[in-house]
């Protein structure tokens, strides 16, 4: 009973019933993108499970062409916000500067600026650049929005590789460009890793921006999922059978990599 | 192989100056040791000596080569961490072999060069383990066959004992003496533990406050410290220390007013003159209980070592109080007044500004 190691009985029906209110908006969709039109205006669990609503979802809009460029445009910018993240944070992290601090500061509070304050310079550049509704543009968007997460992600699991070992390295005669390749990036690969899962995630789930910057070419699934909601009304089976569709890959992936993600996110907390 | 200078090397943190005018000379095959109190900057230079730290001022030069602005990778040294740094995602022969993988040897060299140095350190059988499967023993020695697998020009040994328990610190520091044997590379050792100084180093630099305080050998450290710092370091129970005053002055001799008597000291005492605040110095083992002796000690305890022990006394000129060694069978009960007898060819002399006094051998009709 007073087993120290075991948590109380409350702690784990507190947390049941925080994962099922989470969990609970999932589940609706799921289940009504099963329903008929007629059935998806009620929360009832038993009706007969029709398809009809992928079909329409299929016939109605090109799916994988959303689905392509959320993948490219999602995975792309994780890509090169690390590649641009990783060397900013050895730096910051082993060779910190009198004002290394300040910037990172600075950096996470670019993340405190409502987006929608920058929407029209941000739109104009875009489009004097050409990059209105184009892939690239939404790269750059999402690569420069998701930087200062990952600069500071990287930099706190940079933090937990004891330096000597990038010493001992250095002395055996290593580049600080081998150092990073044999050395940073092995010890810290679970932080990585998660960093990158979250920037992926960040990334797929991001509306605001692919909203306003792209309608058809470089539309990802946000664009999507948005095209059912329109002024004849909601059609809220074939909307959750879009939504089941966008959120669907992202899932799996949490699925597949979240013992990583946990390892990632306790990374140093337990050695 | 290689020699190793050091010409007027400082180092500053911004304003703070936390070593100057190090100058130091050290022979190919050398085994020096640094060692000083904690924060006396011996670290930060065997850091620099290494190319982790920059060198502020002066000039580094490693066989003929200036060293100051070769990066660390390519000075050819060695080091040894303090916390063994081993690459803890590596198997113990990646770790040996990371270096000459860098370097760019071949397979069968790597091979041949990992599997003599974990011969020599014995852990040829551990070959593919991981580092967090091992001793501190142990990773201590892989931390050390690293560093031998790349044969550099000089070893750098960053307080390489601290982390292993008394036993283990004893076995390993013999074998860092047998290991300067085979080699007989350049080694240079940081320690604050002046046994470890006193028996591994041919040379032995001490450091306090960011100064090189004496470099010596062990036997003229402990015999001819060069100020009250170094004597009071070296040596263990420290040396006993008894302020006095310059009685007189003699062509061999100096004699000292005590509390309650006086001490001739064999000095050459030229630079005092009659009435300067002195102190002497004289080691537990050359105290000996005498009834002829005018240093009037009231015992407080006794520490018993088995072979010999340590009776702790309170003296008038002494404010540390005086220790001497004893045979182990004698008893001394605290609050016991005994007398002390310190041999004056055994004494050492500091002047006020804390220099010692040169020592010379007492004529016989002293």
């Amino acid at each position: 009973m007073n087993d120290p190691m075991k948590a109380p009985i409350w702690v784990g029906v507190l947390g049941w019933a925080v994962a099922l209110v989470i969990f609970m908006p999932i589940f609706i969709i799921a289940i009504t993108a099963f329903k008929t039109e007629q059935d998806a205006y009620t929360l009832s669990l038993f009706f007969t499970p029709t398809l009809q609503s992928f079909h329409e979802v299929f016939e109605r809009s090109h799916y994988l062409a959303f689905v392509t460029n959320s993948v490219i445009v999602s995975f792309g910018s994780t890509f090169l916000s690390l590649a641009i993240a990783i060397p900013a944070a050895y730096s910051l992290a082993f060779f910190p500067g009198p004002r290394a601090q300040k910037t990172l500061l600075w950096m996470l509070s670019t993340k405190m600026m409502p987006a929608v304050g920058v929407l029209i310079p941000i739109y104009l550049l875009a489009k004097s650049a050409g990059l209105l509704d184009s892939v690239t543009g939404l790269l750059i968007i999402y690569t420069l929005i998701n930087l200062p997460i990952a600069v500071w992600m990287a930099f706190t699991y940079f933090n937990e590789v004891p330096k000597e070992i990038l010493e001992a390295a250095r002395i055996d005669g290593a580049s600080a460009w081998q150092e990073m390749l044999h050395l940073l990036l092995p010890t810290s690969l679970p932080g990585l890793a998660s960093t990158a899962l979250l920037l992926v995630i960040l990334s797929w789930n991001e509306a605001f921006w692919s909203l306003n910057l792209s309608s058809s070419n470089a539309a990802p699934l946000t664009v999507f999922i948005a095209s059912y909601s329109n002024p004849e009304g909601l059609f809220w089976a074939k909307l959750s059978a879009a939504s089941l569709l966008a959120v669907a890959p992202i899932l799996c992936l949490g699925w597949i990599a979240q013992k990583q993600l946990v390892r990632g996110m306790t990374f140093g907390a337990v050695k | 192989m290689a020699s190793m200078t050091l010409r007027d090397v400082q180092k500053s943190y911004d304003t703070v100056e936390v070593l100057r005018d190090i100058n130091l000379d050290i022979a190919d095959g050398e085994f020096v040791v640094f060692v000083g109190p904690s924060g006396c900057g011996k670290s930060t230079l065997l850091r620099m000596i290494a190319g982790l730290e920059e060198i502020t001022g002066g000039e580094l030069r490693i066989g003929d080569a200036r060293m100051n602005d070769v990066p660390a990778s390519k000075r050819g040294i060695a080091m040894v961490f303090q916390s063994y740094a081993l690459y803890p995602h590596m198997t113990l022969y990646n770790n040996m072999a990371f270096g000459l993988k860098i370097a760019g040897k071949s397979k069968e060299e790597i091979d041949v060069a990992v599997k003599r140095a974990a011969k020599i350190l014995h852990i040829d059988h551990l070959l593919d383990r991981k580092p967090k499967a091992l001793s501190g023993g142990q990773r201590q020695r892989v931390a050390i066959g690293r560093a031998i697998t790349r044969e550099p020009s000089v070893f750098l040994f960053d307080e390489p004992l601290s982390n292993l328990d008394a036993a283990l610190r004893v076995k390993m520091r013999l074998e860092f003496a047998k290991l300067h044997d085979d080699l007989k590379t350049t080694m240079i050792y940081v320690t604050h533990d002046q046994v470890e100084a006193m028996t591994l180093a041919d040379k032995i630099v001490v450091l306090s406050a960011g100064r090189i305080e004496q470099v010596g050998s062990p036997h003229t450290l402990y015999h001819h410290p060069a100020n009250r710092f170094v004597a009071g370091f070296i040596g263990s129970p420290k040396m006993n220390f008894i302020e006095g005053e310059v009685a007189s002055i003699g062509a061999d001799h100096v004699k000292v007013q005590l509390a309650g008597g006086t001490q001739l000291v064999a000095v050459d005492g030229s630079n005092l003159k009659v009435g300067d605040k002195v102190t002497i110095g004289i080691r537990p083992e050359h105290l000996a209980i005498d009834a002829s002796g005018q240093i009037h000690a009231t015992v407080t305890a006794q520490e018993s070592l088995g072979d010999h022990a340590f009776v702790y006394t309170t003296y008038a000129g002494a404010p540390d109080g005086l220790i001497l060694r004893v045979p182990d069978e004698d008893e001394y009960v605290h609050g016991r007044v005994i007398q002390l007898y310190a041999d004056p060819n055994r004494c050492h002399l500091f002047s006020a500004d804390g220099n010692a006094c040169p020592r010379v051998k007492l004529q016989a009709a002293a």
